[in-house]
Formats: structure tokens, sequence, C-alpha cells
């Protein structure tokens, strides 16, 4: 059975299985999506849409509408650490599906401090009362870094003052499968820039169990809806990199897909930020972009409904998704200069000189290898 | 004997916030404490960094008012550094400024404190028929309030209902008797809390199109902007003005007629009426007009005397550690601030809910610290803002406030109340989304002669500089102060809206804004606190930005004094 095939039919063993559990509505969503003027057919444009931004081939649209029709079973706790509610945010400006379909429709979103009613005691017993009532059948969403200096007492959450390390723990252990959302509860993010005052880690780093990292400050609203749709419907981890982030969505580099790419090949660059060569759109390589050490979709799935991302807007990656970017891709409006790559870059550390000399054949390519040998050395 | 009460998480906030209060045998709320609980250290982080990330990484303070310290922590490099930014980009900064402002106080107020306003469960037994002729009452032209739709919005929560599984609406203070919206009101309310879901979206989208993304756009540099093609796109101009249209054809239509009617079915409800016990306020300049032109304008009111208006004179800030986590010899002015993180254990001790760990007042017990101006606490946020510019006469402002009064019946004096607060954040919604389209025109006409958007700036390593910026964050003032030497960061504070609110006791004895807007609140059941959530909900907390303040030097970390047996 190749690949497809064996996932396939692990998709399907997963919706039988959430077949058997209760319905927890009544109107079925078919029902209520034709009550709501939504055909059957549009219905299956949107699956077939899903489909293909999860980067699999169309007969899965089938599983992927089945699934949507029996995804809300799944408990859904989300955790906010040492972070700065970014990552809730980007929740609230999804699309695909919009955050209300998300709460009615997919999820039983047991604890979110940033959308939930309860407050102090009672959002502590929402918690506890989903963490035993769905052990070992949750999902978990962390968002924040959890710090470990001094016993973990630069936070502490609820009545009790139980400390981030502590929650995080507790909340672990009954979790089917947990997703850090974003770089902090991933990597650490910008607590844990040197020199990490408040021994601030990313989640896999305080606990054992296997961890899907969406790297991203935050990661757009749909890679955060569309890993948690991937899970759902197939009750299992999606393939992950060496950072352990969805190839789906941090398969290729930055570099790889962005508009602006074509520039770059040519030795086209934006100078000086304004000047014309930023009206003309050119690459933003020697202003610092660090889109080819970077791995993630924001050049095909863009941020905002598709609005826009950074690139587009002139400014240079800044690598968000990576792990210590604060660190390692600083200073974020200068090159980094070869010297500064890291181990991942085998290959983008050929981007300025090698590769370009191999793929720009023809359009000058002695000449751009040395507009960039010359970056290298004013730094 | 008196009773104390423990509410934490305080939910439906940015960041962690701990709130304690001290209930007399009426409860009757006779002292109040706020405690932050997440340190993240960020300015020990900006040291030795160079000037030009700092707006990246300050951005990150808070995810909610994204634009917020980005912008802020740009302009202080700037004006520290002495860099004019092209008359474009300030237009365009300003405007991104415009959407955060719609942006969060919609959020703000359907989202973040909707809840302690409308009753989900009262909700379900409305007649949404009847609904539809209550929502003309507020609205001539009623948005997301027609019988179908608000049959379809009750069919979808009694789905949640009858699962058994509530979501995020699960125990909460449902039927809590200081609800009072009918159940026809709190139908359209949650109706509209469903919609502003929806619009929030597009007011981010706003954003984006400067911005690049939003949260966390990254468009701002040191010296301008960098969206240079998408202002001089003709498409994407319109885009903005037909996005920021529809965000306000929203705020008319839904969340002004929506604080009338709160207006009216909560104005004899105590604990709303009031909340302001700390009656100085300031605010800074906001929504550019024209080169050095802002419709709303700096100044400072105190005891509540609007018949006065002082300018604000940033060398009167500065920041009292006594009950903060932190040690420090006396208040200090942001430039020169030394902080050293201190933390102490909370205290166990008998609650209504049996023996927790409580904060320990007579020691330190927040890492907020306690901004002071003049020696006085000060409240700032949206209601200061209106409050400055009612008081200076800036006629925008006073034709939506007299409008309001006039047609809710309320005097200026409930402008000093919960309620106040609340309404003070959608006028100046209002009147962001009425007035921004003159900042867009001001920026098309420039572009015509003039399409600089950014000017190279540059830093001397062998000089030394310090600057501030200064803006109006959806919070109220916020302010970055930064010293540079040898063309790195040499020292760096924020002092932030959620700070001057939040802040602990000083040292004089003085108290906040959120532990004053408590005292004399009665709480009709003591476990299930709804006033005290309302109240502090109304300053809309923002807690990662407020934890982040400290100047770092010479100690090591490992010298705090931690007692883990108490967390």
């Amino acid at each position: 059975m190749d690949t497809h095939a064996a996932l396939y039919e692990l998709g399907k063993k997963r919706l039988e299985s959430l077949r058997q559990l209760p319905a927890r509505q009544s109107v079925s969503l078919r029902e209520k999506l034709e009550q709501s003027g939504i055909t059957r057919r549009d219905f299956m444009k949107w699956s077939a849409a899903m489909t293909a931004m999860l980067a699999l081939p169309l007969p899965f649209s089938n599983l992927v509408a089945e699934a949507a029709e029996l995804a809300d079973r799944v408990p859904l706790i989300w955790l906010n650490l040492a972070e700065c509610t970014g990552c809730s945010e980007s929740l609230l400006r999804a699309t695909t599906p919009d955050v209300s379909t998300l709460i009615f429709d997919y999820v039983s979103l047991e604890y979110q401090e940033v959308l939930m009613a309860a407050a102090g005691m009672q959002a502590e017993q929402n918690l506890e009362h989903a963490m035993k009532q769905y052990h070992g059948r949750y999902l978990l969403a962390v968002e924040g870094a959890v710090p470990t200096a001094n016993n973990g007492s630069f936070l502490t959450i609820g009545p009790h003052a139980k400390t981030g390390m502590q929650l995080i723990k507790e909340a672990a252990a009954g979790a089917a499968a947990i997703i850090s959302v974003g770089t902090c509860s991933s990597f650490g993010g910008v607590q844990a820039a040197a020199p990490n005052p408040t021994g601030a880690k990313g989640v896999q780093a305080v606990i054992d169990q296997p961890v899907i990292n969406l790297g991203g400050c935050p990661p757009s609203e749909t890679n955060i809806t569309g890993t948690l749709m991937y899970y759902i419907m197939f009750g299992k981890l999606p393939a992950l990199d060496m950072f352990n982030r969805p190839k789906w969505a941090y398969g290729a580099r930055v570099h790889d897909n962005c508009e602006r790419r074509g520039h770059f090949d040519a030795g086209e660059f934006v100078e000086v930020f304004g000047d014309q060569a930023a009206k003309d759109g050119y690459c933003l390589y020697k202003v610092g972009c660090k889109g080819p050490y970077t791995y993630n979709n924001c050049p095909t799935e863009r941020f905002n409904s598709h609005t826009s991302w950074p690139v587009l807007a002139g400014h240079g990656c800044i690598g968000c998704s990576e792990p210590d970017f604060w660190d390692t891709m600083a200073d974020f409006e200068k090159p980094l200069g070869r010297q500064l790559l890291h181990g991942l870059d085998a290959t983008a550390d050929t981007v300025g000189a090698v590769i370009l000399g191999v793929t720009a054949v023809g359009i000058g390519a002695h000449a751009i290898g040395s507009i960039f040998a010359g970056t290298y050395e004013e730094k | 004997m008196s009773k104390r009460v423990v509410i934490d998480p305080i939910t439906r906030i940015e960041g962690h916030l701990r709130i304690e209060v001290e209930l007399d045998q009426n409860n009757v709320v006779k002292k109040a404490w706020a405690s932050s609980t997440l340190f993240r250290g960020l300015e020990i982080i900006l040291k030795g960094r160079t000037p030009y990330d700092v707006g990246l990484l300050v951005q990150r303070i808070c995810g909610v008012c994204t634009f917020s310290h980005y912008l802020c922590g740009t302009m202080a490099v700037e004006n520290a550094i002495g860099a004019k930014v092209p008359l474009n980009a300030q237009y365009l900064r300003s405007l991104m400024l415009d959407s955060l402002h719609m942006h969060d106080h919609i959020v703000h107020f359907y989202i973040l404190a909707g809840m302690d306003w409308i009753d989900v469960v009262s909700a379900l037994s409305a007649d949404p028929a009847k609904a539809a002729q209550v929502a003309m009452k507020y609205s001539a032209t009623p948005m997301a309030a027609g019988e179908g739709e608000l049959r379809a919005v009750q069919e979808k929560v009694k789905g949640l209902v009858a699962s058994g599984k509530l979501g995020p609406f699960a125990n909460a203070y449902w039927g809590n008797k200081t609800y009072k919206f009918s159940p026809e009101q709190n139908l359209i309310g949650l109706s509209h809390y469903l919609k502003a879901l929806e619009v929030q979206r597009i007011a981010a989208e706003t954003m984006a199109i400067w911005g690049g993304k939003n949260p966390h756009p990254q468009s701002i540099v040191v010296g301008g902007i960098t969206s240079v093609r998408d202002m001089l796109s003709p498409a994407r101009l319109q885009e903005f003005a037909q996005k920021t249209a529809h965000v306000k054809e929203f705020i008319e239509r839904c969340y002004y007629p929506d604080l009338l009617m709160a207006a009216e079915a909560y104005k004899n409800e105590n604990s709303v009426l009031g909340g302001a016990n700390v009656r100085n306020f300031m605010a800074t300049n906001e929504l550019l007009l024209g080169e050095n032109n802002h419709l709303f304008k700096q100044g400072i009111i105190r005891n509540g005397d609007l018949s006065k208006v002082e300018d604000v004179d940033p060398m009167k800030i500065e920041e009292d550690v006594a009950h903060a986590w932190y040690s420090a010899k006396g208040p200090q002015h942001p430039w020169n601030g030394t902080t050293i993180p201190d933390h102490t254990p909370f205290i166990e001790r008998d609650t209504i809910y049996g023996k927790l760990p409580t904060v320990d007042e007579a020691g330190k017990y927040s890492w907020v610290k306690s901004p002071r101006y003049a020696g006085e606490p000060v409240e700032v946020g949206p209601l200061s803002a209106i409050l400055v510019n009612y008081a200076r006469g800036t006629k925008e402002v006073v034709e939506v406030v007299d409008e309001f009064l006039r047609q809710t019946g309320l005097p200026t004096e409930a402008l000093f109340s919960t309620l106040g607060r609340t309404a003070a954040r959608m006028l100046h919604c209002l009147i962001n989304a009425r007035n921004c389209d003159r900042t867009f025109n001001a920026l098309v006409k420039n572009i015509n002669s003039d399409e600089t958007t950014y000017i190279q700036p540059s830093i001397d390593p062998d000089k030394e500089y310090k600057g501030f910026g200064m803006i109006e964050a959806p919070r109220g003032l916020l302010s970055h102060w930064i010293r540079i030497k040898g063309a790195l960061v040499e020292n760096y504070q924020a002092v932030v809206p959620t700070t001057w609110n939040a802040g602990p006791i000083d040292s004089n004895g003085k108290v906040g804004p959120y532990e004053a807007s408590l005292v004399g609140l009665q709480i009709s059941e003591p476990e299930k606190p709804l006033e005290v959530v309302r109240v502090i909900h109304s300053f809309d907390p923002c807690m990662a930005c407020s934890v982040h303040v400290m100047d770092y030097k010479g100690k090591s970390l490992s010298e705090f004094r931690v007692d883990p047996s108490a967390l």
C-alpha cells in the first residue's frame, strides 16, 4: 500500500471510531448547512479546497467532508503560559473554518482563557473537569513558553497559584495530542532570547510526549486551524520535519515560493527601504530578508484571509518560525552573512554564491555573485 | 468577620491577572488587590541589541494591542537619534493605529467584556420576533438582529446546551441577579457577539494591508515604513477604504446601539455606576489629521475637574515598586530606572473557598510596577482620551459625548464609572471610524506630490542618545524610553497603560485605578463575583504589556528569594 492509500485507510478508521461516539448535536452539520443555504456542492467545494491546502490528493476530499461532519466531538484545552496572546488573536482571525464555526461545530472548547466566559474558581473547575472527563482523549494546545527558572515562579495561574510548569505537566499527562501553537510554546520564543532571564523553554523541553510545533510569531490562522483539522480528520500527527513542524505547512522555505524570487535570481535587490527598487518590488535579501533560512508557507497562504504577508509589505522575513530566531537571525534588517548560517542551512549556505551561480546562468551569475561577496565584506 | 475572595484567572483578558477582594458582612468590598502573575523580562533581553530591532522585539510585549508597542518603540529610537519620519509614513502609521483601535475596541466589548453584560442562558428563552422589534428601538437600521437571524443564533446556542457541552460558555455566572438585559436584549447582544467575531477579522485585515499581517505586523522601520508599493497601489488604498467602511457600519449599527441598550438596562445597577475612584485622567495625541495636527489632544485632568486641563509633562512620570516584585530605592523616572526582581511567596490564608495562597499585601504582590504622575495615581484609556478632549472642547468629541448623554439621559457624572469607561471606549472607536478617512485623504493628497516613505537613519557609535515615544494605545497612554550607547541599546523601559491602571499600592499608600475601582462594590454572590470581573474588564486589562517593565542590573537570578512551597 502506498503512503497515501495507507493514510486514507487510517483516516477512514479514525472517522469510524468518531462515529461511535455520542453525537453532540441533534441537527447534523449537513442539515445545518442546508438551513444556512449552503448546498452540498458548496460544502464539497470547501472540502476540496481544504484538501488541497493540506497537500493531499483530491480523493481525500470525501474524507475531509465526512470528518467535518463528525469533528465536533473533539474536546480542546488551550493553555496560555508565558505569552503575548498573539496566537489566540491569530486564532480569532481564522477563516477556514472561522472561529465561531470552530467553536460550534468542530471542537468543544473546554478551556481557553481569552474566549471562555467562566473566570476564577469556575474557570479552574472547567479545566479540572475536562482533564478528568476526557482523559486520554483531549487535544491540548499550548500558547506561550514555560518559565522554568526559580521553580517556575515567574508564572502562576489559578486560585491555587500553580506554576505554568505544573500546569503543563498535568495537562499533558492526559492529552491525546499536544500542539504547541507559536514560537514561544514551540521553542521558547521571545522570552527565551538571550539572556533568557526566566529560563523560558518550549513545551517539548519540559515534557516527554511528542509535540507538534507550529512555529511562527504568531503562526498564521491557516496553520493553526489546518493543524487542528488534520488531527481531527486523521486522528494522528501529521508528517513532521526535524523541528516537529507539520510538513504540509513548513515543508518549503519562504524563499522557495517567494513572489520576489525572480528578482533574487536576476540579482535585483532593494538597497534601502523606500528606494526605486522597493517601489518595483525587488528582492529584500540585502535589507535583511531571512526567507532563505526559514521554513513556512507564508508566501502561498499569506495572513488575514490571504490579505498580505511581510515580504509583500516590503519588509524582509525575520525567520519567526525558526528556533532561537531572535538570536540567530538578528540583526533583522541586515543580511546574515555566510559565517552565521546554522547547520540547517546546508543549502541556504550556498544561496548567495553557489546556487545563484548555478541557477542564474545566463543572467550574469558572476556579477551577482560578486554583489553578494561585497555584502558579506561590508558586514 | 471579613471574607477574602480570590479570582484567578481573570479570563477574557490579555495575560495573567489575579484579583483578591476582602468583603465585609454585607459583601461590600473593603479592600482589593491586583496581582499580575507573569514576568517575562523583555527589557533585559533588549539590552545590547541594535536599536533597529527594538520595534520588532517590543512588539512581542503584546499580541492584542499588537501594533502599539511596535510603533512606540520605533518612535522612541527615532526620537533619540533625531530621525525625521516622512509624512506619508506618519499617515500610514496613524491609519494602522486607527485600525488597531477599531479592532481592539470591538473585540473588547463583545468577546472580552460582553459576557459580563449579556446573559447567554437568558437569551435562550427570548422570543426572536419580539427581539427583532426591540432592536429597532436602539437603531433605525439594526444589524444581525432580524427575526430570522436571531432565531438562527438561538438555535445554534441551543444546540450546544442540548449537547450538555457548553464549550466556552460553560460554568460562568449565568443567572446572576446583576444581569439586567431582558431575554430579548440578551439575544440581540449574543447575535452581535457572533457578528463581532466576523467583523474583527475584517478590522484586522485593514491593518494587514499596510502591515503585511496582524497580529504582529511587520512594516515599520526606524525612519519610516516599508509598504511603499501598497501605498502607491490605488487598488490597495481602495481595499483599505472599503474594509474600513464595513467596520464603521458595524460600529454604528451594532456597537453604538448596544451601548444605548446597556445604558438603559444598567443605569440603576450599582456595580456599573461606580468604579472610577481614581479621578485623575491622562491621554496623549492621536489620529493624525495633518502635519503636527491630531484630532485627540494630549492632557491631564485632576480630581475629575473637567474645567481644567494641564499639558502632560513626560518628566513627571515615575515608577514605584514598594509593593511590586522588584527592589529599588524610591520612585524612579524611566530613563534612570534600576529595578531588580525580588519575588516573594504568596501567603496561605482562609478564603471563601477554603485555604488558598493569597497576596502578601504588607509585602510585595505583583509583577506590575506603580507608575505615578507627580506622585499621583492616574487612570489612562479611552475614558481618559474622551474626558481630556471633552474638557478641551475638541469638537468631534464634544459632539458625540453630548449626543450619547442626550440619548441615554445620563448626566456627565455618569462618565466616571464602569459604564462610562465602557461607553467611552465605544465613542472613541466611533470617532476613530468616522475620522480616519481624514487621515486617509490627507495621505492620498500627499502621495500626489511626494512618494517618500523612508529616510535612512544613522546612529553614531561614539555618541550617547536618549529618547522616548508616546502614543495613545487602545488601553491608553503608552510610553517607551530608551538610552543608546555604542550604537546598541543601553537601557530600555516601557511604561504601559495597564501598568498605570493595574499597579499595586505605592510607598505613600496611594492606591491605583484597578484596586480603587473595586472598593465599595457590593457583591451579590461572593462565590460568583461577576461584579468584580465586570469592573476589571471595563479597563480592558492587558497584563503581558504591564509585566515586562524592568531594568535589570547587576544581580544574578539565583539571588531571588523564592519559596516554592507557597506556589
